[in-house]
């Protein structure tokens, strides 16, 4: 794909439309897109700088597998990547000189795409979140790359401006300022620039202890001046997101646009899992067999504590009794096998008293009778950490490596594997070990296929025992970077799916924000 | 006082209570402070806070009803008489009455907030406390909850500014926090974990070492450990015996991350009782690191991680998290124990007893032997926050104040002065509001 032809024929095009564009509409680099743009493209622009833009944050989500962010490793690549795909984004923004025509192009290619892919993934709050992270990890890596000038500059334009603290109050607190952030002595608290804010701009700095806090204000220190920043941009957009899902509808009828933003969604989301699609492949007579075989190390851990203890607690419950709704043990078999196990423990009867139910729920049987959706990894990995007497987690993540390996050793993985795996555990890459422990057990060089959701690794698993071609890819969100291929030709698939996953009330509240500004 | 504070407990039996609830909903529940408290200063109508209010019954033969609401306290009130539930629980306030929530249309009916809440549960501990497991409790572990209370309503307060915090026995093994200030209550999810996570320390999964500390080290967590180890040596040492037992020994040696020091501090224990060799541990692991402090760093925080690992409040996260996530409401009564869930005061935290907090049965029994009101019709049905409506039903309704339960109000009378104080902040919050969106 190819964007639009030689500067002197944009020009054309743009006269030819009548487009204004000057230093007035994009007097910065980065942007918080607040207007939306209002002027004629084409529907090849259209699809064309869309696709570009996803190529991008698509590259983003892979290399957050891979790369720890902002590590010198994650800037090279991405620099690397954009050099050849996209090199508007690593413009940086100069202060004091003219604008050339190419860079103020790149500005308003960047302001059409990002607002189209608004249209693209707004339609669920899956997309939206994976689309925001996306976008604020672009948005992060860019702000970091501009000069100080440029920034003050930005955020003038932006009405972002916040005042560093007096030196009486640095001095007042300068003991508690020095112990809340890394390579801050006393001595450098007398030399750094703090903001304070209220501490709900700076919730990554709280998650993570990295700032002090004061009767609710974060005394923030220059260097973390981008958290403050990228939470509001976070929140701008999250507001704006939901506010274009509120006007889609009336895109309904347009089938020009549609279908291309349509395309865009299938190839999304890494997370979703379609939990029917086995649906009673599987017998419960087999399960022990298979946690052998092909159950991934976070299920045969859950397997094999269940089958000791006859127990497991809550979220250990949720995530081995969604997997197992997915590999395909029908509803029956479900209750069959969780009372057969835990009524060992428990008594039958206060299992179905109190178990069934939440066994049925998953099923959609119950309650608000939603078809639950089976854990992906990056849920396993970030939420509900087990404690001390759960089961449940990803080994790789929430296991010493001590314990790690002498469970692996247990399971019979080659001694060199265990070191390997090991070592990326070290360095957190916990789906890459769990794609070097699938290759390991099935005698493989290399994992055919990006271990994302813990049913994939079963399916592919099983596909191998039975002979089958490996798929090479993940599934309904399988990552193609190299191939991406907008599949708008296809009848289009109204997913009826829902994915609950994802913390939903955070996006209602959004939603309900919205609704009284 | 064991002995009498047994044959109390001894006094209730859990198979009484469907005969005592219906004396407790109708003499005994705080219907008013209770009311005024959820009101937050609003009154019956549309802007009315109370109305929208999620409440959850839990009824004999544990069935559940979820999203009750109402709009007076009367009504309120003429429901918990008729259901008589063995459990109350307090969820969201959503942006509808939750009793009409299918009267509007689809995605509308949203949790909009709810109080910043805490639950804090003994049987978290259980890897570290030796006198008890599982839902039991004594005053030795009870220790824990004191600790927990302590430091987590120092942050509340200091750290994150907040005011009208009130913490409730949970009638058993835990202890509840509801945080009522009106940014708590606004608080979205995601600020709400990370609150959780900025109070929290022990790390999650099966590790051996849950706590590593490095510089520096942040002033909450300084904050706690201050705390700690003014509880220490009679929690630790004198109570829990934590060095005692071989296995004990075995478990705390495993946190020493140096196996040099480790073995070397080993050696040393034999013959000592658990003061002596907890000093002999400190002793030794801060020579070692003293001898290299660079090869050594790892030593240099050793004892205060131990005295984390042993002590740290252990919060569950999804119940702060959730707004729409439901919280046992301050005065039910537990059923296995017949306690009532009453406030605490956190000035006099340490002279808190669970074992004294009256029963259902005591309770009844005092309003019984107190004189009996002259009429038990409906008559009390019409009071509203804003009626005062004197003579009998007024009578009628601070029955409560003639009980034991009594004792257990300050905390919560004196939340109310605080809230109708803090009122008027709410238009420099709005304002504040407005220049932060754009």
């Amino acid at each position: 794909m190819q964007f639009g032809g030689t500067p002197q024929r944009r020009r054309n095009r743009r006269q030819m439309l009548n487009v204004e564009l000057n230093n007035d509409a994009y007097p910065h680099g980065l942007m918080m897109y607040n207007e939306p743009p209002n002027m004629n493209i084409t529907l090849q622009e259209f699809e064309t700088y869309a696709f570009e833009r996803v190529q991008v944050l698509h590259f983003l989500d892979s290399l957050s597998v891979s790369a720890v962010k902002n590590s010198t490793a994650y800037n090279e690549k991405l620099t690397e990547f954009l050099r050849k795909n996209y090199p508007g984004f690593l413009l940086s923004t100069a202060t004091g000189r003219e604008v050339s025509d190419a860079e103020l192009e790149w500005r308003r290619k960047d302001h059409i795409s990002h607002f189209i892919l608004r249209l693209a993934y707004c339609r669920s709050e899956e997309l939206r979140r994976w689309f925001l992270d996306k976008e604020l990890d672009l948005f992060k890596f860019r702000f970091l790359h501009e000069s100080q000038s440029s920034i003050q500059q930005f955020l003038k334009l932006n009405n972002l401006s916040y005042e560093p603290i007096s030196k009486e109050e640095r001095t007042r607190y300068a003991a508690a300022l020095s112990t809340s952030s890394y390579d801050m002595s006393e001595a450098n608290v007398e030399n750094s620039l703090f903001y304070r804010v209220p501490f709900v701009d700076v919730l990554n700095l709280v998650t993570s202890r990295r700032v002090f806090l004061f009767q609710g204000d974060a005394f923030v220190p220059q260097k973390e001046f981008l958290s403050i920043i990228s939470t509001r941009y976070r929140e701008h957009l999250s507001k704006a997101l939901v506010m274009t899902s509120r006007a889609l509808p009336q895109l309904d009828e347009d089938d020009r646009l549609l279908p291309i933003l349509k395309s865009f969604n299938q190839t999304a989301v890494t997370s979703a899992y379609d939990p029917k699609r086995n649906e009673g492949k599987v017998s419960i007579t087999d399960l022990e067999e298979l946690s052998k075989l092909s159950y991934p190390l976070c299920m045969r851990q859950t397997h094999v504590a269940l089958k000791e203890t006859h127990h497991l607690r809550h979220w250990g419950r949720m995530q081995y009794g969604l997997f197992l709704k997915a590999i395909g043990v029908t509803l029956e078999d479900s209750l069959k096998f969780w009372r057969q196990e835990m009524g060992k423990g428990i008594g039958i009867d206060k299992f179905d008293k109190q178990y069934s139910y939440n066994i049925r729920h998953n099923y959609g049987k119950e309650g608000k009778r939603t078809n639950y959706t089976p854990y992906s990894c990056m849920t396993i990995i970030t939420k509900n950490p087990p404690s001390a007497q759960d089961h449940h987690g990803c080994p790789f993540k929430h296991t010493s490596s001590d314990l790690l390996r002498q469970k692996l050793k247990t399971y019979k993985a080659p001694s060199d594997s265990i070191d390997e795996i090991i070592n990326l555990v070290k360095a957190q890459h916990f789906q890459i070990a769990c794609g070097k422990y699938f290759a390991a057990t099935h005698k493989m060089e290399e994992s055919s296929f990006q271990v994302t959701h813990p049913n994939h690794y079963f399916d592919e698993s099983q596909k191998i025992l039975k002979g089958e071609k490996p798929t090479g890819r993940g599934r309904g969100g399988a990552k193609q970077e190299n191939e991406f291929n907008p599949t708008w030709a296809e009848p289009i698939h109204h997913k009826t799916q829902v994915n609950q996953d994802l913390d939903e009330s955070e996006i209602e509240r959004m939603m309900v924000e919205y609704s009284e500004a | 006082m064991p002995g009498i504070e047994e044959n109390m407990e001894a006094a209730y039996d859990p198979n009484s209570l469907p005969s005592l609830l219906p004396i407790y909903y109708k003499y005994i529940f705080p219907y008013g402070p209770f009311c005024k408290w959820l009101f937050y200063g609003t009154t019956a109508g549309s802007e009315s806070l109370f109305e929208k209010r999620e409440f959850s019954f839990t009824l004999q033969n544990d069935i559940y009803v979820r999203y009750q609401s109402f709009a007076t306290q009367a009504e309120f009130g003429k429901e918990l008489k008729k259901m008589n539930p063995c459990k109350i629980d307090i969820g969201a306030i959503y942006s509808a009455p939750p009793k009409h929530r299918n009267r509007v249309s689809g995605g509308a009916f949203k949790p909009l907030t709810k109080e910043l809440v805490f639950d804090i549960d003994m049987t978290d501990y259980d890897d570290v406390r030796k006198c008890c497991q599982g839902a039991d409790i004594c005053k030795k572990c009870w220790t824990l909850m004191s600790i927990a209370i302590k430091i987590i309503n120092r942050a509340l307060k200091d750290d994150f500014g907040f005011k009208n915090i009130l913490w409730v026995y949970s009638g058993r093994r835990g202890v509840h926090c509801w945080v009522c200030d009106e940014k708590a209550r606004a608080l979205s999810p995601h600020a709400r974990s990370s609150i959780v996570e900025y109070l929290s320390l022990i790390q999650a999964g099966n590790h051996e070492k849950r706590v590593s500390l490095k510089d520096p080290v942040h002033p909450y967590i300084r904050n706690c450990h201050q705390v700690i180890r003014s509880y220490w040596d009679q929690y630790a040492i004198e109570d829990q015996g934590f060095l005692e037992e071989d296995k004990d020994i075995a478990k705390v040696l495993k946190l020493i991350p140096d196996l040099d020091v480790r073995e070397k501090v080993e050696k040393h224990f034999a013959g000592k009782n658990s003061a002596e060799r907890w000093k002999k541990l400190k002793e030794i692991c801060s020579a070692a690191y003293e001898s290299d402090p660079k090869r050594n760093r790892k030593l240099r925080y050793v004892s205060h991680e131990i005295m984390m690992e042993f002590c740290f409040p252990r919060l569950d996260v999804n119940v702060t998290k959730g707004v729409n996530h439901l919280l046992k409401s301050p005065f039910c009564v537990h059923p296995k124990t017949g306690r009532v869930c009453v406030p605490i005061d956190v000035s006099k935290v340490d002279e808190f007893d669970p074992f004294s907090v009256p029963t259902i049965s005591e309770l009844c029994i005092e309003v019984e032997r107190s004189e009996m009101p002259p009429e038990e019709s409906e008559t009390q049905d019409k009071e509203t926050p804003d009626a005062e409506t004197p003579s009998a039903s007024k009578k009628l309704l601070s029955l409560f104040r003639k009980t034991s339960l009594q004792n257990y109000m300050k905390p919560f009378d004196s939340l109310l002065e605080q809230l109708q104080n803090d009122v008027p902040a709410k238009n420099l919050i709005a304002q504040s509001d407005l220049k932060g969106d754009f």
